[in-house]
């Protein structure tokens, strides 16, 4: 396998994980699990895809990540250390470390572009307005917004509130940016664009970015290593985009390659058609 | 980023509620009536005080010169002990009299002081001395039944058996 | 023998809510200090559930000030006690009235926009993003609008009062033509600041903080869809009003009982 020349990267196990899940087993309410047994490794300074169907958990593990409820058995560790959701100190250090894009921006409507971008500074600096506003400005000039900065969120289209909300998550310069479906949504060129800011601002600070998506196209274009997941919450599938492409397993290439029926059946499980019509069928 | 718009707003906000405030106590309650002024304490013992109530004005010549603090029996003497915070801007001697009476027909009791003829005024603390006590109802109408049988007893008419006095209604 | 359990588990899951309300009333109230440390998101907030319901509330305290005088003085004038009406309107409006029928517009103006404005803010993940930024959303959201309605609430109801007395002299004064003079100074010898007038604060005090907690509670634990914030702020109104009324009966029976 040719490794592509600007990307080298080392065999995944031994790869310095900033963030590793361990075992994961997790579900909402105790009678379904969302995630069952899954280990993942997210490699320091690169950027990991987490790619899959609908319902198959990839948001959940990014909600575990950023601490938000607690795992049943296994471990979510961060730099070494394991993630306790009763330990409030513990949290805010960590979620001051990461920056998280939401589905659909998650924007604060009452507040302008500038205002939202500016949120993460006047709550955790002491900077003063000039500081902030050479900030803001320079995030937004990021990811090429700055001439919207007066704007209200209402007036700004689905694809830029994407942007302003990227610029937001990387206001304090975070250390892990994690994208829930940045993807999802957008025209051809609003896609070209994020995909390419995701990269750039990952190689420019040398942050960890985790992107879960299931455009497995764009997500090729600019990650180092991918899982794939299926439900209920099992991995089916790590390795590097070519080592992927490459896989002769069935349920892989059905996802990658799109095709309507495989291991994933295309209908939902039902009572045979004829019975379901009225029909009598023959007799048996 | 009407910031100072906003402050500005509220702070009117809060004036007009103060401005509510002020406009409710002094022209639709009593503090204007009865606030400030230095006072001093009066006790008067009544045998009866009637349908007095604890605030209920003291009053001479019909002007509020002090207000009933407070409503108690006296162990020894079943009295009713009756305290007054008196405006110390009027003095009384000590001889005046104090009797409750009945504001309008059906309306509220004070207590009326009348000025006595004496020239030494009350000191704080002092008791006066002259009481009366308030009119019950009861009692006038037994009265005034009684003397109505009376006079009719001094006729040779057959005349009812006097009713009980105060007793059964 | 099912249909015990089932009221059994309903009674149980009442209590288990009860017990929710009060966890967060209680972490509402440790947020307090920490959001008062920076006053303007609660000021923003009086202005926008106190300025804004100027409109409401004062044309409301008018028209019930007009109809109490209006029935008040044919109720009394049959007893020769018209002078009393300034009295009765003022004791009605400054003991009862005021309070609680502030509270109950309160609730259905600014506790509606409340609980909608933080169930949507809660559907658009927008409490979620800033707990992930590490910034809590109930001492940043919640917290001001809470303080907001307790500030807001008793100004609301002086206002009510104060032009409802208003209202009355227009209409027993000017339009029926009693005396002014019986008309002001029986309010005057018969209204007690302490007790009256400071009854019916306290009271409109208590009102804003059942009213705001309901609201900010509604909307935080709404489902993040339509028509989880749709019902999330009937619940507002209902439990609100419901608890204003219960509330004014305890503390009425309370504060003016006959000693």
């Amino acid at each position: 396998m040719q490794s592509e020349s600007l990307r080298t990267t080392p065999d995944h196990a031994s790869v310095d994980a900033l963030i590793e899940i361990d075992h994961v087993t997790f579900g909402y309410d105790p009678s379904r699990n969302i995630l069952n047994d899954i280990s993942m490794r997210f490699g320091r300074g690169q950027v990991t895809a987490i790619l899959g169907g609908s319902g198959c958990g990839k948001t959940t593990v990014l909600r575990l990540i950023g601490g938000v409820h607690p795992v049943g058995k296994g471990s979510v560790k961060f730099d070494g250390h394991a993630i306790d959701t009763r330990n409030a100190a513990q949290l805010y250090n960590l979620r001051r470390r990461l920056g998280m894009l939401f589905q659909f921006g998650a924007l604060f409507t009452d507040l302008s572009v500038f205002e939202n971008v500016a949120f993460p500074l006047r709550e955790h600096t002491d900077l003063d307005d000039t500081m902030i506003r050479d900030i803001v400005l320079m995030k937004l000039n990021a990811v090429g917004l700055r001439g919207a900065a007066k704007l209200r969120i209402s007036e700004i289209s689905g694809g830029m509130g994407r942007r302003v909300a990227l610029a937001r998550a990387i206001a304090l310069d975070p250390e892990v940016l994690l994208y829930d479906e940045p993807f999802t949504g957008l025209d051809p060129i609003a896609m070209g664009v994020t995909a390419n800011l995701i990269r750039k601002l990952n190689d420019a600070t040398g942050a960890t970015s985790l992107v879960v998506s299931h455009d497995v196209h764009e997500c090729f274009a600019i990650c180092d290593y991918a899982y794939i997941m299926a439900a209920p919450g099992v991995v089916i599938a790590h390795g590097r985009p070519e080592e992927l492409n490459a896989s002769e397993d069935p349920q892989v290439r059905q996802f990658l390659r799109g095709e309507p029926d495989g291991p994933v059946p295309f209908h939902y499980p039902a009572l045979p058609f004829a019975q379901d019509l009225g029909l009598r069928g023959p007799a048996a | 980023m009407n910031r100072k718009g906003t402050e500005a707003l509220v702070g009117f906000f809060v004036l007009l509620g103060i401005a509510a405030l002020v406009f409710l106590s002094l022209k639709a309650a009593n503090l204007s009536s009865f606030s400030g002024g230095e006072t001093y304490t009066l006790t008067a013992k009544f045998d009866n005080i009637g349908g007095l109530k604890v605030r209920s004005p003291v009053r001479s010549a019909g002007v509020t010169v002090g207000r009933v603090t407070s409503i108690a029996l006296d162990p020894k003497t079943y009295q009713g002990v009756v305290t007054l915070d008196m405006q110390k801007s009027v003095l009384f001697p000590n001889d005046s009299s104090a009797r409750i009476l009945t504001s309008g027909l059906l309306g509220d009791q004070y207590v009326g002081l009348e000025a006595g003829p004496g020239e030494k005024n009350f000191a704080a603390g002092d008791t006066i001395k002259q009481t009366q006590s308030a009119i019950v109802l009861e009692s006038l109408i037994s009265q005034f039944l009684f003397s109505k049988a009376a006079d009719a007893g001094a006729t040779p008419a057959p005349a009812p058996a006097p009713p009980a006095a105060g007793g059964k209604k | 023998m099912s249909w015990l359990a089932a009221i059994g588990r309903y009674v149980i899951e009442c209590v288990r809510a009860l017990g929710h309300h009060a966890f967060f009333f209680w972490e509402l109230l440790r947020t307090l200090p920490v959001s008062l440390k920076r006053p303007y998101f609660s000021v923003v907030q009086v202005h926008a559930l106190g300025n804004l319901s100027l409109l409401v509330i004062l044309s409301s305290g008018l028209a019930v000030g007009f109809v109490l005088a209006l029935q008040t003085y044919y109720a009394l004038v049959t007893y020769g006690a018209a002078d009393s009406v300034g009295l009765v309107v003022n004791l009605s409006l400054v003991r009862e009235l005021g309070p609680v029928v502030t509270a109950l517009l309160f609730a259905g103006r600014a506790g509606t926009s409340l609980t909608a404005e933080i169930g949507l803010m809660k559907a658009g993940e927008q409490l979620a993003a800033m707990e992930l930024m590490a910034v809590d959303p109930k001492s940043r959201v919640l917290a001001p609008r809470f303080i907001g309605g307790v500030i807001a609430m008793p100004i609301l109801a002086l206002l009510f009062s104060a032009v409802g007395i208003l209202g009355a002299y227009l209409v027993g004064v000017q339009l029926i033509g009693l005396d002014p003079g019986n008309f002001w100074s029986a309010m005057e010898n018969g209204v007690d600041v302490k007790r009256d007038l400071g009854n019916g604060i306290i009271k409109s005090i208590v009102f804003g903080v059942i009213c705001s907690f309901v609201a900010v509670y509604q909307g935080y634990e709404a489902k993040a869809t339509p028509e989880g914030v749709a019902r999330a702020t009937t619940r507002t109104v209902v439990i609100s009003s419901l608890s204003v009324l219960a509330m004014d009966f305890l503390l009425t029976a309370l504060m003016f009982s006959t000693r």
